[in-house]
């Protein structure tokens, strides 16, 4: 089905285009620098979201997938804050303050928003499912569930709740002008992608510092390497599952702001999907269970899926290379660029 | 069933070992609901089963003329085309059934495979397309041949590692097929392809007997083909490939360590799961007589696991029935079709936590001639006296 | 000799258990000699390292062909582990595991199965939720030539193998001694019939070597005497078999020679007079009264 065929653009009238697969390297050439800029700064919001899975899935060797729901009502926290903070079509002009104090708003806002999703998937979920030593079949199947359960939850109540129906995505955040900070390589850097890509950097420090020291992440490490022996040490395994799940939501919270100062349209209830298919793939990429390597595996998928869609043209096809990194990766070198380290990583 | 069954566990020490497998053991000989059913269909003599079978076959033939309340549909719903949407997902609930209920692999993306067949069946028979034409019969076998080689190419490299990225896998899969056929120019991404093919015969005033308005032949042949399904299945079943399958369910390592080449048998079971789930995608594209990119989303793959799971994952019965369930109730009920995959994502997670076997729970009976072990006597030595009066079926067979 | 004719016990509790045979039909189809013989199995420089932990050190012995081999050693000795590093579970750091002279090392499990190896756990793992029957001849298939195609249709040679299972299979049971539970679900089976369903199942892949990983732990003194005549009667049908036990009467009754590991490294090998009276063996069960050994 897929030939790859180097085919033009069609001459002419072509009243069909019967092409499979069209690569345009020039265009990709022309716009390598902005493109590789562009890839980090959505890579980094993929690898805020990735830890959200990295973490859960080295606690409880669990792919939570619904944690792309965690993400979309952050979302929609933020997106719903911002709307009615005034950043709507008609917002007047606001001082700098102002909008680093609304952004900041909005982003304590989905944080809380999705780290309350998350404990409560963890509470009602997946507990019980521990509870009875149920079989990890059971779990995967639940997971996905839940997120359905979520995600139609917000298709139905989004218009009853004031919004457009759900079939439609909210209204635009109109976000302030982006101003260009840096040239480099004849190519423009602009504040926000500056912003994002610091604060995540940040934020993940932040994580990764909170894992490697202190109590809490010793029990985190300790918990995702052997269960029960932390648990003989005196860990309280509940509790650092809920943590770990706190922590993916709150940096998954993180995660919609940005998403939002990129993309500031279209948070419709199945936004979160093809995003968390993405992310999970930059977990894997970089190193399952393995905070650093969401970093990194963010970055880095984010770059390669940014050219991929230049490359061939449609910005789908960015999901399709996701994808295909997926595949590779678990084909070649399963355990990822970093290893599994969860567990091993030391004090 | 797996799904209520766990792993091997590690015992502290071999007394409280043996403790708890004695306690499980008498624990488990209690009686589930549907056992005394089961238990009444093994006891019946083959004729009386394939007598009863025959009724409920007939039944299920007689099915679109069956349209009255409280089975029938609301105004507005086709019941023969709803008979025929009921038949196509009792296809991919025992087709996804070999997947999640024989082998116990997860497979979120099973309306990849669909969408395949279904364009296969389109791309050959529409004039739409450019690639050469077959008559719209030759594309079913085509569809399995090539969903079966998409299940392999998938498979083999996720089938080596754990059931939790064949699931994210095929979850992306899934969705990454539906992308496909909106971004690759040849695909007609929403235009799609008009005029699907559909088998031959006429009428008696010359008009095809296969055509989009009536579901009732297409019901029909699905119907056959679900039956030739059931037979393989089951032949399946009760040979090593079926022992296979849940052995790997049950306890993958043991498996591997008493024999079973696990990779090879995982592989065969996804590439059979997709296989159906292209057979029944073509019989779709056939009877709606149109493909394009809008039909195959992530969440049908979500209800086609839905109606393995409620249906009772592992048998193949249970997994049809919960097809025919998922299909039926938002065509029935017409004012909570909106709301189906809230409900059914509420469902699974239900289900999981308190009744993981589903409607119809599974005894697969796993070995082709089981009655031959009910009349097995040990051989008599050659040298003891022949006063064994039961000695016959057993040694000499 | 046990009657050509057996009644059906009424309850699974009391099994009398008469000097098991393993009926016509069920027997290895190999010639297979049965005095012990020259080697089966050689394992040589058998070393594991699990990061820095030595789990074995340099570990050699043989197994003749129809001996019984028991491996014992003092907890941590290392005997799950060089039994895991034999039968494939783990792959060895360094050394070499033949079986008639054909390494071992690297393969995967049900290859090695195939080969001639089969093993029993310490703790059960049977399919549960299959019956008896049916676990034994899970074991069976590994033997059997069906393919998938063949399956499918069931063609011939399928329905040749599965008549022959059906034979084979309960034979397998009658010889272990749970026959009448042959349609029961091994979940629902006794805890004495469950160990001996996975002795079963085990000799029903055909093995060269039989490898039992502490087949009496939880049995009470008259199970434990059962499950030595039924080791004895496994090597009198030509298999060769390796023990690890705990229980030093049981060892020393049923085997012909032990292995002994202490701290990952061979304490000893000799027959079991010589062993019982081993002071280094005394020493590493009971420790010296001056070594502060860990």
């Amino acid at each position: 089905m897929l030939e790859l065929v180097l085919a033009a653009a069609p001459i002419g009238v072509a009243p069909t285009d019967n092409s499979w697969i069209n690569f345009d390297f020039t265009a990709l050439f022309q716009n390598f620098w902005s493109a590789t800029f562009d890839g980090v700064t959505f890579g980094a919001v993929y690898g805020l979201i990735a830890v959200g899975y990295t973490l859960v899935y080295g606690v409880l060797s669990l792919i939570n997938f619904a944690h792309s729901e965690v993400f979309i009502v952050g979302a929609y926290g933020v997106v719903v804050t911002l709307l009615t903070l005034g950043f709507g079509p008609n917002a007047p002009t606001l001082s700098p303050v102002a909008i680093i104090g609304d952004l900041l708003l909005a982003m304590i806002v989905g944080m809380i928003a999705s780290a309350l999703t998350a404990l409560l998937l963890e509470r009602i979920a997946y507990r019980p499912l521990r509870r009875r030593n149920a079989p990890r079949l059971a779990f995967l199947i639940t997971a996905i569930g839940a997120s359905f359960a979520i995600q139609y939850t917000i298709f139905l109540i989004q218009g009853p709740l004031g919004g457009p129906s759900g079939a439609n995505a909210m209204p635009s955040v109109t976000m302030f002008q982006q101003h260009p900070v840096f040239d480099v390589f004849g190519t423009i850097i602009y504040d926000v992608q500056l912003i994002i890509v610091i604060a995540a950097i940040v934020l993940m420090i932040a994580t990764d510092l909170f894992i490697r020291r202190g109590r809490t992440g010793r029990g985190i490490r300790a918990v995702a390497q052997d269960p029960d022996t932390a648990t003989l040490m005196g860990v309280n395994r509940e509790r650092i599952i809920v943590i770990t799940f706190v922590v993916g939501g709150i940096l998954a919270g993180a995660a919609a702001l940005f998403y939002i100062m990129l993309v500031p349209s279209g948070v419709i209830y199945n936004g979160g999907f093809i995003l968390g298919v993405k992310a999970f793939a930059a977990a894997v990429l970089g190193g399952i269970g393995n905070v650093r390597g969401a970093l990194l595996g963010g970055l880095l998928l984010g770059v390669i899926s940014n050219y991929g869609q230049i490359l061939l043209g449609d910005a789908q096809w960015a999901d399709v290379v996701a994808f295909v990194v997926l595949v590779l990766v678990l084909l070649i070198r399963p355990e990822g660029i970093l290893g599994q380290t969860l567990g091993r990583s030391r004090a | 069933m797996s799904l209520s069954s766990d792993g091997p566990k590690i015992m502290p020490d071999a007394e409280s070992a043996r403790e708890a497998i004695e306690t499980e053991s008498i624990a488990v000989r209690r009686h589930g609901p549907f056992v005394h059913l089961r238990e009444r269909w093994n006891e019946l003599p083959r004729q009386a089963q394939w007598a009863w079978l025959l009724i409920v076959v007939a039944i299920a033939f007689a099915l679109p003329y069956l349209n009255f309340f409280p089975l029938t549909t609301e105004p507005g719903n086709d019941w023969p085309i709803a008979c025929f949407s009921m038949a196509v997902y009792a296809l991919v609930g025992v087709g996804l059934n070999i997947v999640i209920g024989y082998a116990g692999l997860l497979d979120l993306g099973y309306v990849a495979f669909f969408a395949v067949g279904s364009y296969t069946a389109a791309m050959f028979t529409s004039p739409d397309s450019p690639l050469a034409k077959i008559p719209y019969l030759w594309t079913l076998p085509l569809a399995i041949a090539i969903t079966m080689f998409f299940g392999v190419l998938l498979g083999v490299p996720t089938l080596r590692l754990r059931g939790d990225y064949l699931a994210i896998v095929t979850l992306g899969f899934g969705e990454i097929v539906r992308i496909l056929a909106t971004i690759i120019p040849a695909m007609n991404g929403q235009v799609g392809f008009q005029n699907v093919g559909h088998p031959p015969g006429t009428d008696a005033h010359g008009l095809p007997v296969f055509v989009v308005s009536n579901g009732t032949p297409w019901y029909w042949l699905t119907l056959a083909v679900i039956i030739i399904v059931l037979l393989l299945a089951g032949n399946l079943e009760r040979s090593r490939v079926g022992r296979a399958w849940v052995a790997i369910r049950e306890d993958e390592d043991a498996a591997e360590i008493m024999g079973v080449p696990t990779f090879k048998y995982k592989v065969w079971a996804f590439a059979m799961g997709a296989g159906v789930g292209g057979l029944s995608g073509a019989l779709f594209a056939g009877q709606v007589g149109f493909v394009n990119n809008q039909k195959f989303d992530v969440q049908t793959s979500i209800l086609f696991v839905a109606a393995v799971v409620l249906g009772g994952a592992g048998n193949k019965v249970g997994a049809l029935l919960g097809g025919a369930i998922v299909a039926y109730i938002p065509v029935r009920f017409t004012a909570i079709a909106d709301y189906k995959y809230l409900i059914f994502g509420v469902v699974l997670v239900l289900l999981m936590i308190f009744r993981s076997q589903g409607l119809v729970p599974a005894k697969m009976r796993l070995l082709a001639f089981a009655r031959r072990a009910m009349h097995w006597v040990p051989p008599t030595e050659p040298k003891s006296a022949p006063e064994s009066a039961n000695a016959t079926e057993g040694s000499a067979s | 000799m046990s009657d050509a004719v057996q009644a059906v016990p009424a309850s699974d509790d009391i099994e009398t258990f008469d000097e098991p045979a393993l009926v016509e039909g069920a027997e290895s189809e190999r010639e297979v000699a049965v005095e012990v013989g020259e080697n089966l199995v050689e394992v040589r420089n058998l070393t594991m390292k699990f990061g820095g932990l030595l789990a074995l050190d340099d570990v050699s012995f043989d197994i003749k062909r129809g001996e019984i081999l028991g491996l014992i050693g003092p907890n941590g000795a290392g005997k799950t582990t060089c039994f895991n590093a034999m039968t494939g579970v783990y792959k060895p750091t360094s050394g070499d595991v033949l079986l008639e002279g054909v390494s071992l090392k690297g393969r995967k499990q049900h290859k090695i199965t195939r080969m001639g190896l089969a093993r029993t756990f310490q703790n059960i793992r049977l399919f549960g939720d299959m019956t008896a029957l049916e676990n034994v001849v899970v074991g069976l298939d590994a033997r059997h030539r069906t393919s998938v195609p063949g399956a499918l249709l069931r063609l011939p040679r399928h329905v040749r193998e599965e008549a022959s299972s059906i034979d084979r299979g309960m034979a397998l049971l009658e010889f272990v001694g749970i026959a009448q539970h042959a349609e029961k679900r091994a979940r629902e089976l006794s805890y004495g019939s469950q160990r001996r369903l996975e002795i079963a199942r085990a000799l029903a892949t055909d093995p060269k070597l039989l490898c039992l990983d502490e087949p009496a732990a939880g049995f009470n003194p008259a199970e434990k005497e059962e499950l030595m005549a039924l080791i004895r009667a496994i090597r009198e049908e030509g298999y060769t078999v390796l023990l690890i036990e705990h229980d030093m009467k049981l060892v020393m009754g049923v085997t012909d020679r032990i292995v002994v590991l202490e701290f990952g490294r061979k304490l000893a090998d000799d027959v079991p007079k010589a062993i019982r009276n081993d002071p280094r063996v005394i020493a590493a069960y009971l420790g010296e009264p001056e070594d502060d050994a860990a």
